[in-house]
């Protein structure tokens, strides 16, 4: 019982169901004063659902929780603010439309003759962003900065409540450059050493080592364990949290090597001078078939624009891209769809599910657009594809007629994957499509790239993780302040690829 | 494992889009059922079916046609605010065509003495109809085109023909009520084989609607649009057209509810033909389970929606409520429907039929 006086929570035999998913299978967990706690687990494992039942969300089906020493029945987000538990999640769940300080401050605001004070509340958001080393203008729109930047305002707002006693960090690093994950990480320190109680919920291992004290693990889930981070070995971790072991990364090796063997000489998408003013500057890029070229750099360095203007859904205003050897001139999503070209977005919320439809009609969805209005496939044609990808891609759903949205992030990525390859596209352009899915889902997702590339489609592959394009690419492009600086071919020497992505020569 | 299987059931069936729209309906039923008598009383004139059911139909069919195309407006996430003003310049098209004469149109003198006649029509029967519903498939395209293309808000962009359409209506017939003469338009309306004929005309549009939308990937592109847009975009679908599709079929549904509305009460009145009509079919549409921000839509339900609009009415003059009392009653009790949908309801019903299968 002693040790119990040092739990600031406990939460006991937590059951949750949703319809056709057992997402909580008796799960216990405890959260000590002044520890940064790890949650880890591949997608599906049940660490979104226990944080949703932490916080109100959802209500689970049985069991206990208790916040210092009393049993607590939280009803709703709002009673787990009130109760001292604050949350940052995954997907930000900001108003891009406001200023920064009114995001902070929602519903705080100081007020002065009986309606808001301005002048106080901009200050007020000044100060506590500053002590993120935070220097922006707060009066505006939230929406005008890049992710990184809201996901920091994000976690101000949590950490703005006064009484916080937990403070629930759900995947806060996944749009954030290394800078900024440390700086984030120096304020989980202090806020630590202040005592208080840190639940971070990560897929970056490293970052697990990097400022952990403990790891829960759950699986399935169900709890496999909590473990002081000095006493597990990462292997053994990551072993814990697949149920398998990770042989399958070295494989990966020799796959691309077998692979590269399949490019083919002449270009399938070939830039020349293509750029567009404000998003890109000019850059020359040729795309082979079988061929998998990595798109690296920090973030906004103009990854993402470089992807949209070879999908089409910006119009260049200089250069010219050629597709098999003829000039494109109609740039649309459909045009580059029927043309053989697509694109995985980087924002799997905003610009990929569409979270009503059925994981069928998700699946589908491009294709039916490239046939247009009235070639409908037919319900056993839709089944017979959507049921084709889900045991391809591996998606862990109870039907091909489950709304996407029941699904976890990874299996609403793989859908999105199985959208583009059901409409069996010549170049494929991957953005993030690893984000915030777990390190098995990973693997499948870079193995299945690569093997695409020999098949002898042409692979674009952006990714913030440079570990992720090194293992995956045959050729890494380097962008650098929207501009293209270099191209790496063969053996590449990780060092000097950093240095160009930083840009120090040194 | 006998009772999970049940509630299993049980859940199907009350996570099923008509499932609420029918207890709205049973509701009312019920209602009459115990305090109006007669009110299911049916009877036989001259092989037509008469009763206060066959008034439900019968009244409603303006609101179930208005009900499918508002549907497919609202699905796509937005909203059509000029049925009715579109309703009241497809009256007045058709009555102009029939009866030009008003409008200063001078008919050769042996035909003026026609102008009274049952059987006299200046156009055509097929003509009126045809020129009407383009006229009000005109309006729709309107409305679409500021939508999709000149990207102005639904509610804004409809408002405008919701004001403007009763001033262009007048503007046809010159600022007068044309009265109508001619028996067979009346026959859209008034007409009956066995049931009342426009209930045909409304099994015919839901005919067309449902098979353009759930034969095609029309449907699904609407559903996807109203969802999420941006992800539409990405995965090529022309949003645009899907938008403008949507709304231009709902100004043919209008011109259809036109011809009827004006074809029952033989005149075309620019002032009061649908008027508040568009209150009604919206109304219809959320009841049917659709939800105001777009996506997932069921025909059917909206014909059922529209359906419990015109049953309330109905009920109401039944048991002998004023007409000046109407919009108030009215009110209330479509409150107490749509209170059924709210999540807490929803959830509140859950809960008890969990108890029960435990």
């Amino acid at each position: 019982m002693a040790e119990s006086n040092n739990h600031i929570l406990t939460m006991k035999g937590v059951y949750k169901a949703f319809p056709g998913v057992q997402a909580l299978e008796d799960v216990d967990f405890a959260l000590r004063k002044g520890e940064i706690h790890a949650l880890v687990g591949e997608n599906g494992a049940g660490k979104s659902t226990l944080i949703k039942v932490l916080t109100g969300v959802e209500r689970p089906d049985t069991g206990t929780m208790t916040l210092e020493e009393k049993e607590i029945h939280v009803r709703s987000p709002q009673h787990a603010q009130a109760l001292g538990i604050s949350t940052v999640y995954q997907e930000i769940n900001l108003c891009l439309n406001l200023t920064v300080a009114e995001n902070i401050l929602i519903g705080r605001e100081p007020m002065k003759w009986g309606s808001v004070d301005w002048g106080a509340m901009n200050v007020q958001a000044r100060q506590l962003l500053q002590r993120l080393d935070i220097d922006i203008d707060v009066t505006q729109a939230l929406g005008s900065y890049s992710v990184a930047i809201q996901q920091m305002v994000a976690i101000v707002r949590a950490l703005e409540i006064s009484s916080a006693k937990i403070l629930i960090l759900d995947e806060p690093t996944s749009s954030l450059d290394a800078y900024e994950t440390e700086r984030l990480f120096e304020v989980m320190r202090k806020l630590k050493s202040d005592g208080m109680g840190i639940i971070f919920i990560t897929h970056f291992i490293d970052q697990v080592y990097q400022v952990a004290d403990r790891i829960t693990v759950l699986r399935n889930g169900k709890l496999v364990g909590t473990y002081d981070v000095a006493a597990l070995p990462r292997l053994e971790l990551i072993a814990k949290m697949i149920g398998r072991s990770l042989t399958e990364f070295d494989d990966m090796t020799k796959i691309k090597l077998e692979s590269s063997k399949h490019i083919k000489g002449e270009a399938l998408l070939r830039a020349r001078g293509l750029g567009l003013t404000g998003a890109v500057e000019p850059f020359d890029l040729d795309l082979h078939a079988g061929e998998v070229v990595g798109l690296a750099g920090l973030l906004g360095s103009g990854r993402s624009e470089t992807a949209r203007l070879l999908f089409g859904i910006d119009k260049p205003d200089n250069g010219t891209l050629t597709f098999a050897g003829k000039v494109i001139k109609a740039f649309s999503p459909l045009a580059s769809i029927v043309r053989g070209i697509s694109l995985s977005p980087e924002d799997r919320k905003a610009d990929g599910i569409v979270d009503d439809l059925t994981v069928r009609e998700n699946i589908i969805l491009a294709m039916q657009a490239s046939r247009g209005w009235f070639k409908y496939l037919s319900m056993q044609q839709q089944y017979e594809i959507a049921d084709k990808y889900i045991q391809l891609l591996n998606i862990a759903t109870p039907s091909a007629d489950q709304p996407v949205k029941n699904l976890s992030g990874g299996n609403q990525q793989k859908v999105i994957l199985a959208r583009w390859l059901a409409t069996n596209p010549q170049v494929l352009i991957l953005d993030e499509p690893t984000r915030g899915i777990d390190v098995g889902a990973k693997a499948e997702v870079q193995k299945l790239v690569l093997s695409l590339a020999e098949e002898g489609k042409a692979c674009v592959f952006i990714s913030s993780e440079l570990e992720e394009v090194l293992r995956t690419s045959h050729r890494i492009v380097v962008l650098r302040g929207r501009e293209k600086v270099t191209e790496f071919t063969g053996e590449v020497d990780e060092h000097k690829l950093m240095q160009s992505i930083a840009g120090s020569e040194a | 494992m006998t009772q999970s299987k049940s509630s299993f059931t049980w859940r199907k069936i009350t996570e099923s889009k008509l499932f609420f729209p029918f207890i709205a309906l049973a509701l009312i039923l019920l209602f009459d059922l115990i305090f109006i008598p007669r009110f299911f009383a049916l009877t036989t004139q001259e092989g037509h079916l008469y009763g206060n059911l066959v008034d439900v139909l019968r009244n409603g069919s303006c609101v179930m046609l208005l009900g499918i195309g508002m549907t497919l407006v609202i699905a796509t996430g937005g909203v059509d605010l000029s049925v009715g003003a579109v309703m009241a310049i497809a009256a007045s098209v058709a009555a102009v065509m029939m009866n030009p004469v008003i409008i200063g149109l001078k008919l050769p003198p042996n035909l003026m003495k026609f102008i009274n006649d049952p059987n006299f029509t200046y156009s055509p029967l097929w003509a009126v109809i045809l020129v009407t519903l383009i006229v009000a498939t005109i309006c729709g395209l309107w409305n679409g085109l500021l939508v999709a293309y000149g990207r102005i808000q639904a509610m804004v962009a409809t408002l405008i023909l919701m004001i403007a359409g009763r001033g262009i209506a007048q503007l046809i017939t010159n600022g007068v009520r044309i009265q109508i003469f001619y028996e067979p338009y009346a026959f859209i309306g008034q007409g009956w084989i066995v049931l009342p004929f426009s209930l045909y005309i409304v099994a015919a549009v839901f005919a067309i609607a449902w098979v353009l939308t759930r034969k095609t990937a029309i449907g699904m592109f609407i559903e996807s649009v109203g969802i999420n847009f941006r992800s539409s975009y990405f995965s090529g679908i022309d949003e645009k057209k899907i938008k403008l599709l949507a709304y231009t079929f709902c100004g043919f549904c209008a011109g259809v509810a036109g011809l009827v509305a004006s074809s029952n009460i033989k005149t075309s009145d620019a002032y009061n033909i649908g008027l508040t009509f568009e209150l009604d079919a919206i109304l219809a549409v959320v009841i049917g389970g659709t939800l105001m921000a777009g996506g997932r839509f069921s025909l059917f339900a909206s014909i059922v929606g529209a359906l419990v609009m015109q049953a309330i009415t109905t009920s109401m003059y039944a048991i002998g409520v004023p007409a000046f009392a109407l919009q108030a009653i009215k009110g209330v009790v479509v409150v107490l429907v749509i209170l059924l949908y709210s999540e807490q309801v929803r959830g509140l019903l859950h809960r008890i039929t969990a108890q029960k299968g435990a």
